[in-house]
């Protein structure tokens, strides 16, 4: 048997994950003078030895491919080998299981920050409606927070972390603090003169990336390598932004390599101390605490209870629902890309600007729905960006032939592409959901999870809509369509899981038997238990979690430091 | 490199290979010492995973797919890459084996010694998918990988990345979009 090390002095609060939702917890709870101790299960981030940031792909043999060419077999890293992410949709020794007819991939990243050293940094505010899904169609559940409650947060988080954006007053995508957008890039251009056409909306995009120096911080040197990781932290990180000054406070104790295992509880039913496995010296450690904030990641967490298992609840901790691990969701992804003549031959420029289309366009029928429930958002990309493995792949397969003839097509292609991705909506259903695969455990002897997952129509209509509107907006600019697909709906949607975007397997409510946390993100079985991840989202509206933790979890934090000072946990 | 660290250090690639996280330390050892023997033998690449005959004939092939790909490195790229992955190095032994029978077949010499004339008149029907015969499917098949991965050479190296007219990955304290280049778009677009 292992033997287990037990830490004498209790902890004031143990932060399980450092992401988005782990470090604004704990840079709130530092900043108020709370002690945090932050389990962090992979190693500590050094972004100057750890981002590739301005690394030319001749810099590397494999110029990028991985070892062994890897990305030639459909081996290479997601993103591409210079992307920050310390992890993907498969890691080594840490599975996790699709239930008969379901796909899901679930993508992890082990290191300080998570995946806020890689991830797109795009900053939607969830609109007033957005709380009040029910209310608004009938379909789903309300949030037990309104706009109003979680504003003054999104206020906080935008003014601290910083994003970039406009005034613009449309009710789908509520204005907040922003910081000057960078001009739009030519392709860009383009594609609003189209979208005003259209009709539809098309503003500065609303990136944590910052324009001016704040806190410390310099702004943003426009290299377009935001998912590389930042070495100047110019966007958001949760590492470098929250997590690196909070070890500074002196309050702050960091343990990395810790794989959380369970959590334990004493008689009444409270949290007593976080169980994990110290994966350097593979021994299991317990460490003693008065109150707890799972921020793992949305499934991770719902992971976590459902592996708590006690007499007093056998079918995990904090579940007396039974709703640990449902209403799980992820947003709905669809992609086309198009040719644009108008831009073959222009004078090229450097189109690196901020990691991101410089503008966006926002849900626009929210008040004259077409035939499916919920909206989504559309995404821009193209420009001259840096070759990389697979960047003519098209010209190759389309051009074919050889020698000079080939390069001019190469040459004549470049810079001449646009691409829209949409990211929708999906609405909780009972078909999707994870649970504890009573079969498999890690390699830490961790059972692990298995998934179950399906779109319904109300997805693949919206799907459908993009398609629409995506051809519509090529065209319209005198573009053509280059990656149409007739395949059936269900084969063009994104996979569950592939758009990054789970939220809602411990869901917040009013009602402690069809919730897991009450309003301020406490469970409703277990006093000093906390979750600051996705898992409170009662929806996954079409507007990228990531701002939405950051603020939730500040909202959370403030309320815990607070009950902490009460004595109430 | 000894044949006998070359077979210790393939050796240990294997068992890194199984070991998992390993796998990179021997990849990047791979990188290290074609560094290193590269330099030890003037700067001229010796290639590993194809025979001398195969890396020339190689050259050869990807200078005619890319014109200048021996600026971009390619045929050192792809022996490189073949060190690591038996998968890879068997596309490569195997498609210029193809290319050299075919060429005995037609012109009675192999690839790299055939007149210019010869090597374009293969090339001619294996770089096109419609020309798709159970005679050159095969050839068809090797020339998109090698066509694949000179073009991915020759476009990610410095030569290439400036032919190309990347001007980007400087960085600078203001993002600016050229007027010249909105008016050349707008010009020739629908909305002028």
């Amino acid at each position: 048997m292992l033997q287990v090390v037990r830490s004498r002095p209790v902890a004031d609060v143990v932060v399980i994950g450092s992401g988005a939702g782990g470090g604004t917890v704990t840079k709130v709870l530092a900043d108020l003078g709370v002690n945090v101790t932050l389990l962090e299960a992979g190693p500590m981030l050094n972004p100057a030895t750890d981002f590739k940031e301005h690394m030319w792909p001749y810099q590397v043999p494999h110029r990028g491919a991985g070892d062994g060419g890897a990305s030639y077999f459909g081996r290479g890293r997601p993103f591409g080998w210079f992307s920050a992410h310390a992890g993907g949709w498969a890691l080594e020794g840490e599975p996790y299981t699709s239930a008969e007819g379901s796909k899901f991939m679930w993508f992890r990243s082990r290191i300080l920050g998570g995946r806020t050293n890689h991830y797109g940094r795009i900053s939607l505010r969830f609109a007033d409606y957005d709380f009040k899904p029910r209310t608004r169609d009938g379909i789903g559940t309300d949030w037990p927070i309104s706009y109003d409650d979680i504003a003054p947060y999104y206020d906080k988080a935008e003014s601290f972390i910083g994003v970039t954006g406009s005034k613009e007053g449309i009710r789908s995508a509520p204005d907040g603090i922003f910081q000057s957008c960078p001009p739009p890039r030519v392709h860009e251009v383009l594609i609003k003169k189209a979208s005003d056409k259209l009709g539809i909306p098309c503003i500065p995009m609303r990136l944590a990336v910052i324009t001016r120096p704040t806190n410390g911080r310099p702004a943003c040197h426009y290299c377009g390598q935001c998912g590389r990781g930042c070495a100047a932290a110019s966007n958001y990180s949760s590492s470098q932004v929250q997590i690196f000054p909070a070890l500074k406070t002196g309050r702050v104790r960091l343990i990395n390599n810790a794989m959380a295992r369970e959590l334990i509880t004493d008689d009444t039913g409270k949290v007593t101390a976080v169980s994990y496995v110290d994966k350097t010296t593979r021994s299991e450690r317990q460490i003693r605490c008065r109150t707890v904030v799972l921020a793992a990641s949305c499934c991770e967490s719902a992971r976590l209870l459902l592996n708590s298992r006690a007499p007093r609840h056998t079918n995990g901790l904090a579940n007396s629902s039974g709703q640990v691990g449902r209403n799980l969701t992820d947003s709905v992804g669809f992609s086309l890309n198009g040719q644009v003549p108008a831009l073959a031959g222009m004078p090229h420029y450097d189109s690196d600007g901020m990691g991101g289309s410089h503008l966006y366009m926002p849900w626009w029928l929210w008040d004259r729905q077409p035939g499916f429930p919920r909206g989504y958002h559309i995404e821009l990309g193209g420009g001259y960006g840096m070759p990389g493995i697979g960047s003519f792949n098209n010209v190759c397969a389309q051009h074919e032939g050889y020698g000079a003839a080939l390069k001019s097509a190469i040459h004549d292609d470049y810079g001449t592409h646009v691409g829209f991705s949409g990211r929708g909506e999906m609405i909780p259903n009972p078909d999707t959901f994870c649970e504890i695969d009573p079969t498999v455990v890690d390699r830490w002897g961790i059972p692990v999870l298995r998934f179950h997952f399906k779109w319904t129509d109300a997805e693949l209509k919206q799907m459908e809509h993009m398609e629409q509107t995506f051809t519509a907006l090529i065209e319209t600019m005198g573009g053509r369509v280059t990656n149409r697909s007739n395949a059936p709906t269900a084969e063009k949607i994104s996979a569950g899981g592939e758009i990054i975007h789970e939220v809602g397997a411990a869901r917040m409510g009013d009602d402690p038997a069809q919730s897991v946390l009450n309003r301020f993100c406490q469970a409703h079985d277990v006093k000093n238990l906390f979750i600051a991840d996705a898992a409170p989202f009662v929806s996954n509206p079409d507007k990228n979690p990531t701002l939405t933790i950051t603020a939730l979890a500040w909202r959370t934090a403030e309320y815990l430091a607070e009950e902490m000072r009460k004595s109430n946990v | 490199m000894s044949s006998r660290t070359r077979r210790e250090l393939l050796q240990r690639i294997a068992a890194a290979a199984l070991a998992g996280p390993l796998a990179s330390d021997a990849a990047q050892h791979v990188h290290q010492e074609a560094a290193k023997e590269t330099a030890a033998a003037g700067g001229v690449y010796r290639p590993q995973a194809l025979t001398a005959h195969e890396y020339a004939t190689l050259q050869a092939l990807c200078e005619l797919i890319v014109p200048g790909a021996s600026k971009g490195h390619a045929a050192e790229f792809i022996d490189l890459l073949s060190r690591q992955n038996s998968e890879m190095a068997a596309v490569y032994t195997g498609g210029l084996a193809w290319l050299d029978h075919a060429m005995e077949r037609s012109a009675r010499t192999n690839f790299l010694a055939a007149k210019p004339a010869d090597q374009t008149a293969l090339l001619d029907r294996i770089a096109y998918r419609r020309n798709t015969t159970p005679e050159l499917a095969a050839g068809i098949g090797f020339f998109d990988w090698v066509r694949r991965m000179t073009v991915d050479a020759y476009y990610t190296s410095s030569a290439g990345i400036q032919e190309l007219g990347y001007l980007g990955n400087k960085g600078a304290a203001e993002f600016k979009v050229p007027q010249a280049a909105i008016d050349y778009a707008l010009k020739r677009s629908p909305f002028a």
